[in-house]
């Protein structure tokens, strides 16, 4: 097993209110699909505020290291800590509950709700969690304006853009105000400039509302959005040294 | 100071006469350049100095070519902090960073370090030119892009060349 070497916040990460106390960690995560091993003991952490550029090769196991870390998929062993309480021994419905509080994700195609207007798709988490249609709403329309998207807000997933409808998902990710992102492959379908912006977007909306953000990519240009980066070979995560 | 690590490298492997290590150079490094056999005499002779390599023994004869030389303890060390340290990202480095592979992989390294130590010289950098493209003007973000996209192109080159470090390896030593 690889180990995950603690490293302190980076600088620039420190000025942002990058926490010392890791907010979710990862231990010798083991998970197979049918005889195919997709992580061989992976370890991870995160700190809150913090953004970590996934890496490594089509296969390597790194969007099954998201799906782990989120509660999406049960590791066969190891253990997923979220703020201290280990995720892997809750049920299914308490991991669901705690995917809709605490947890955002962004998805490189199809997650927005193609019946909905992208400003309903934006209020919809919100709403999931009980908050009134105005208000829901209304906070759409402000995360819509940030994500320079508010004037899609009245049309449907299937009538905007790519680079638009992916900035929606974005904010639809974001409007609950998560602690955690999970952006996997968050570029993917876009154009490199579509896809910077989203980024920038992303990244900015993530520093300001102090989520932090786990963002799996093959992309090297996509990773220099983070503060670090941890590489997944053969189903193992090797944290990298620090960036500035 | 390439040319002397690299003969260092090769000398860990064993003993060697200075027109053997110019073969191995030329061998494995030297398709396009070639070293002089002044390169090697010059060379051999200041990591002698340094008290990099030692003199093991001297054949019958003329010329400096008569020397075999011996990696020393110090010179071991040498090219463990040569390999270890990443080289400054810039485009057309590859040459370099191939060369760190080669010898990682000829003395027994690993050169999966090498690439990994180097992937992440390259992200600090590209992360560098990302955080003063958010704050720039327009040429300033055409100018941080031209160094990105070089960068990426090197970083292309570290993932394919991770991917096929094994069979790298086979064909080194065979």
């Amino acid at each position: 097993m690889t180990p995950t070497t603690p490293t302190a916040p980076t600088a620039h990460a420190a000025n942002r209110g990058v926490t010392d106390a890791p907010l979710l960690a990862a231990a010798g995560l083991h998970k197979s699909y049918g005889a195919t091993p997709a992580l061989a003991g992976a370890d991870f952490e995160i700190r809150g505020g913090e953004i970590v550029a996934v890496m490594g090769p089509s296969g390597s196991g790194k969007s099954t290291l998201l799906h782990c870390l989120a509660g999406i998929v049960s590791p066969e062993a190891g253990t997923v800590h979220y703020q201290g309480q280990e995720l892997t021994a809750l049920s299914d419905a308490r991991r669901s509950a705690l995917r809709r509080s605490d947890f955002g994700f962004v998805f490189q195609f199809g997650q927005l709700v193609p019946e909905l207007t992208c400003l309903e798709n934006v209020a919809l988490p919100l709403r999931l969690a009980g908050t009134r249609r105005r208000e829901a709403e209304a906070r759409a329309a402000e995360w819509l304006q940030r994500l320079e998207v508010a004037d899609v807000a009245a049309k449907r997933p299937g009538e905007v853009s790519g680079g638009q409808g992916q900035r929606v998902a974005i904010a639809r990710a974001l409007a609950p105000r998560p602690r955690v992102v999970f952006a996997d492959e968050p570029t993917g379908a876009l154009d490199s400039l579509n896809g910077e912006r989203a980024m920038q977007l992303l990244t900015a909306a993530a520093r300001d509302t102090g989520a932090a953000v786990v963002l799996v990519t093959h992309e090297v240009r996509v990773a220099a959005y983070s503060d670090r980066e941890v590489v997944v070979r053969d189903g193992r995560a090797t944290t990298s040294a620090v960036a500035l | 100071m390439t040319i002397g690590h690299t003969l260092l490298g090769l000398l860990e492997s064993g003993p060697r006469h200075g027109y053997d290590l110019k073969r191995a150079f030329d061998e494995r490094f030297g398709h396009d350049r070639p070293l002089h056999y002044g390169q090697v005499y010059a060379t051999m002779a200041r990591l002698l100095k340094n008290g990099l390599v030692e003199v093991e023994g001297i054949e019958a004869g003329e010329g400096p070519d008569r020397k075999r030389y011996a990696i020393t303890d110090a010179g071991v060390t040498d090219v463990e902090q040569w390999l270890a340290q990443p080289e400054r990202p810039e485009p057309y480095l590859q040459s370099a960073l191939y060369t760190k592979v080669v010898v990682a992989l000829l003395t027994g390294r690993s050169a999966q370090d090498i690439l990994d130590t180097q992937r992440s010289e390259h992200l600090r950098l590209m992360r560098e030119l990302t955080r003063r493209k958010a704050g720039g003007d327009l040429p300033d973000q055409l100018i941080c892009d031209h160094a990105l996209f070089h960068l990426e192109a090197d970083m292309r080159w570290l993932e394919l060349t991770a991917a096929r470090i094994d069979q790298l390896a086979e064909e080194l030593t065979r």
